[in-house]
């Protein structure tokens, strides 16, 4: 018996769109041909859309490889990286690649992708310019911005505006100069695009729109930006990112018929039959392609094709564009605006929570959505649209989403029960709700994970994930939104436990475990501490603290170290100390046989290695000199880091140590979901670091800029800022204002920086800044809290012996 | 064989609380859950040593303070994935006293 020789199928561009058909067709012809790819980057294939998470730090290169080159392999296919083709020979079919390598071919497969489009700018060459294009210019990105440099990016689009926020994301200062008047104008309407701007302001970018770029500047390298209009931009780093172009050369070289991209038919076969191309490289009728969604249909229609099928044909879907810029949400399809008289526009605006919804309806049907700070309902509407169902008695009601419209309320609930199995739910993958189903019956699928392998849905871009986690929770009954579950003794979230709490006026652990179903008794080593935490911020004054309930460093109110040794670290107001108080801590440490005393990263004194059953002595000791707990073990204030200020420093503005120490009178001793620290500059050069702290106060010769949500952790994050006010009280009333809105609402173990992200420093301005009343009750409240835990824990344990049994041996046993 | 040690009384012990006792055999943690039944461990956790006394006590199990493993207070086993083992002792509870069961030491003479 003949077995057919297996044709030889060569693979030019290791991107998305060509690895997506090498998968379509081994999924369809597993042994049809001998599979050979050549790829100009040195990496395996990965995902290219992903780039913009691994610039912001919320991704690793390792986590957005799609085919580990372990997957080649186990396909029989010979990969060539870092070994572009250089020529194409369609005569005699074979190609070159830059080694000298030369393979022949049956069929080949162009999916060369795009490159960036460079303006004609003089100064492009320099040193310290870069696209947004792939991992080396993430990675010379990620260089500039470790060198702590500026940066500027040209293009104010969906590419632009990410790698600006990534770049902001790693702490370096940026501007974005952009042609047109508004941002992204392309996939937003003005109303959308003016908001967004806003937002990204608020977050730290600077814009320079209606910006035409006329020369990098810079002598030996690139050193900034001069626009038309005279302005300057100083910067290090200048980021090209105004689009794409197909990369067409190899194509053009070979002879096939160009356009502005390689052009194809339906069958996605270019001029000459014995080539086909996909992806950001070819035209379609006209049309070239940016966009995953329209990539992974070619891939499909070019595999079938590849694979035996001849009826196979493409034609562009509706598309829809979101943007991945953490807590900024924004979802556009179709129209973005009314045309003509038969258009007709539907908008919902809601200034103060910065939610702004437009829908175009034509001939009773949705032919366009601009959203922006809700995107619940993108999918749905998207669904619409590409369905171009009769909208008829829906019409009234569509603005307010698919939960008011088909449920007459109730929330914006996710309500995929109600969803058709048509419905598409992954828009890069073109993966319907009906085809997840299938795959989690069929297979037997339990996790995210399992389902995004079997059926691609949410492996892009990740936008759908909440979406196919409930899909998944809905088909198998499982709770596949546990991880945001407290813990494993309740299904409940923590911000779900918090309502409940007020709600239903739950006032002890017990009673709150009976009341919301807890299933054990005393909780777990996770639920406790945050209940304790939550019911101690609920009822202060009236909750009794539970030390049971409590970590080991905030029960004994010192840190535990490696060696089961404990640290003492006195609070030193504003970091200030008097030579007795030095002389105190120093005669602690002959006293106690502390062999090392360390200056702290928040400027104060810790004497390490003591004993757990010396520690009351050594607080004794200290107390004596004035010294109190400096709280260095709890989820609670710390330090408020100061510089000398005005009273010694020739640059000092204000006095920032006094009000260092005044602010820190006024925190001490509160609990909060996670640690909390302060800083006080007194001019903006900053010697205090306080753009990096929970919250910062920056001096400047007109008054107090308040800056918050920053983190100098693993993650470091610069601060937003918040308000410039006048006056000391001020500072102290809105820093309250927020620690007790922190307190209130964050999660417990969410630092500011992670809470800010999540609510936005918009909504908390709104809190703070804009509602006068809100924030003068809050610092109230802050005020009544404070009244009942102002006590140092040393002396009542010192002296007042408390929880004298947690420092003594039970009993000694002899031999 | 064990000797029988008393080592104080129930109401030393906070429910859901600790407290150590030195012994030959090093420092052991005596532990009180909220139904009032002791257990007794060698105080150091099988991953790095961390003092389990220190721990947050819930059901039976206690979370270590280092690095978080889940000891079972019947057993002294750590909860999987995590793997190792402490010593439990037995202790006894009689009305109101502790007892803490040490094994018989047998005294060897001494040329």
């Amino acid at each position: 018996m003949n077995a057919m020789p297996r044709q030889r199928l060569v693979v030019i561009g290791n991107g998305m769109a060509g690895m997506r058909t090498v998968e379509e067709l081994l999924a369809r012809a597993p042994v049809r041909y001998d599979i050979t790819v050549f790829g100009a980057e040195p990496h395996p294939n990965y995902n290219r859309i992903m780039l913009s998470s691994v610039l912001a730090g919320e991704k690793s290169v390792a986590d957005i490889v799609i085919n580990p080159r372990d997957w080649y392999a186990a396909n029989g296919i010979t990969l060539h990286t870092g070994d572009p083709v250089v020529a194409i020979d369609p005569a005699a079919r074979t190609v070159t690649a830059a080694s000298g390598r030369r393979v022949a071919y049956d069929r080949l497969l162009l999916s060369t992708g795009s490159k960036p489009l460079m303006p004609p700018l003089p100064g492009l060459d320099l040193p310290g310019v870069v696209a947004f294009r792939d991992i080396a210019d993430v990675d010379a990105m990620l260089e500039a911005a470790a060198a702590g440099q500026r940066a500027v990016v040209i293009g104010g689009g969906l590419l632009g505006l990410e790698a600006a926020w990534g770049l902001k994301r790693r702490g370096m200062p940026v501007a974005v100069v952009h042609l047109m008047p508004t941002l992204m104008e392309r996939q937003l309407d003005l109303e959308a695009g003016h908001l967004l701007q806003k937002d990204l302001t608020e977050r730290g970018l600077h814009f320079f729109t209606s910006g035409q770029s006329e020369e990098i500047i810079g002598n030996g390298r690139a050193e900034g930006l001069r626009l038309a209009d005279g302005r300057e931009v100083p910067a290090d780093l200048v980021v090209v990112a105004i689009g794409i172009r197909p990369n067409i050369d190899l194509a053009k070289a070979a002879g096939l018929s160009i356009n502005r991209g390689i052009e194809v038919g339906d069958d996605m076969v270019t001029s000459d039959p014995h080539i086909s191309a996909v992806g950001e490289c070819v035209e379609h009728n006209g049309q070239v392609f940016g966009l995953v969604a329209p990539l992974w249909e070619q891939a499909k229609v070019c595999a079938a094709r590849l694979a035996g099928d001849v009826t196979a044909s493409y034609a562009t879907p509706a598309l829809s564009t979101r943007l991945k810029i953490t807590g900024i949400d924004v979802f556009s399809a179709g129209q973005l605006a009314a045309t003509d008289e038969a258009d007709s526009e539907i908008v919902f605006r809601d200034a103060s929570r910065g939610i702004y919804k437009k829908l175009v309806v034509r001939d009773d049907r949705l032919v366009g959505a601009v959203l922006y700070g809700d995107v619940a309902d993108g999918g749905w509407y998207f669904d619409m649209l590409r369905q171009g169902k009769a909208l008829g008695e829906l019409r009234d009601r569509l603005i307010f989403g698919q939960a008011f419209a088909c449920h007459g309320g109730g929330g914006a609930v996710l309500d995929v029960a109600a969803m058709d199995d048509t419905a598409q739910v992954c828009g890069c993958n073109g993966v319907s709700k009906g085809a997840i189903t299938a795959a989690i019956t069929a297979k037997g699928l339990t996790s995210l994970d399992e389902v995004r392998a079997h059926t691609k849905a949410s492996a892009s871009c990740g936008q759908c994930t909440a979406t196919v986690q409930a899909i998944l929770t809905h088909v198998t009954g499982a709770d596949a939104s546990a991880p945001e579950a407290m813990c494993k003794c309740t299904e409940l979230g923590h911000d779900a436990v918090r309502r409940a709490i007020i709600a239903q006026s739950l006032k002890t652990q017990d009673e709150l475990r009976r009341a919301l179903g807890w299933n054990s008794p005393d909780g777990c080593a996770k639920c406790r501490p945050a209940l304790n935490y939550y019911l101690l911020c609920a009822w202060p004054g009236e909750y009794q603290d539970d030390p049971r309930s409590r970590f080991v460093n905030e029960r004994v109110h010192a840190n535990i170290q490696k060696d089961g040794t404990y640290s003492v670290i006195p609070r030193l107001w504003g970091g200030i100390a008097t030579p007795a108080e030095l002389r105190a801590v120093a005669d602690a440490a002959d006293k106690f046989g502390v062999s090392e005393i360390k200056l702290t990263g928040g400027q104060r004194v810790g004497l390490y290695g003591l004993r757990k059953d010396q520690l009351p002595a050594v607080w004794d000791d200290l107390n004596k000199a004035g010294l109190v707990s400096g709280h260095a073990y709890s989820k609670g204030l710390r330090t408020v880091k100061t510089c000398v200020g005005s009273e010694w420093c020739r640059f000092g503005t204000q006095d920032s140590t006094g009000l260092g120490i005044r602010l820190e009178r006024l925190m001490w001793g509160s609990w909060t979901p996670h640690k909390f620290k302060l800083a006080v500059s007194g001019c903006p050069r900053n010697c205090a670091e306080a753009t990096i702290k929970d919250v910062g106060v920056v001096c400047v010769e007109a008054g107090y800029d308040i800056v918050v949500g920053g983190n100098g952790g693993i993650e470091v994050r610069v601060t937003d800022p918040l308000v410039r006010v006048a006056t000391e009280d001020e500072v102290l009333e809105y820093c309250g204002a927020f620690l007790q809105l922190y307190r209130e609402e964050a999660r417990y173990l969410d630092r500011t920086a992670p809470w800010v992200e999540r609510v936005g420093i918009a909504y908390i301005k709104g809190r703070i800044v804009d509602d006068a009343a809100g924030r003068r009750a809050l610092h109230a409240r802050f005020l009544q809290s404070q009244s009942f835990v102002q006590s140092d824990p040393w002396a009542e344990r010192a002296q007042g012996g408390v929880e004298a049994h947690e420092f003594k041996t039970l009993a000694v046993v002899e031999n | 064989m064990s000797d029988w040690t008393s080592i104080g009384t129930l109401d030393d012990i906070p429910p859901l609380g600790a407290r150590t006792v030195e012994t030959p055999l090093g420092q052991v943690a005596v532990f009180r859950t909220a139904d009032d039944v002791v257990f007794a461990l060698i105080n150091k956790c099988p991953h790095r040593g961390g003092p389990l006394s220190e721990g947050i006590v819930s059901g039976r199990v206690v979370a270590c303070p280092l690095h978080n493993w889940v000891i079972d207070l019947t057993t002294g086993v750590a909860k999987a994935p995590d793997q190792g083992c402490t010593t439990n002792l037995p202790v006894r509870l009689d009305g109101g006293r502790l007892w803490l069961g040490l094994p018989a030491v047998r005294k060897v003479a001494n040329g």
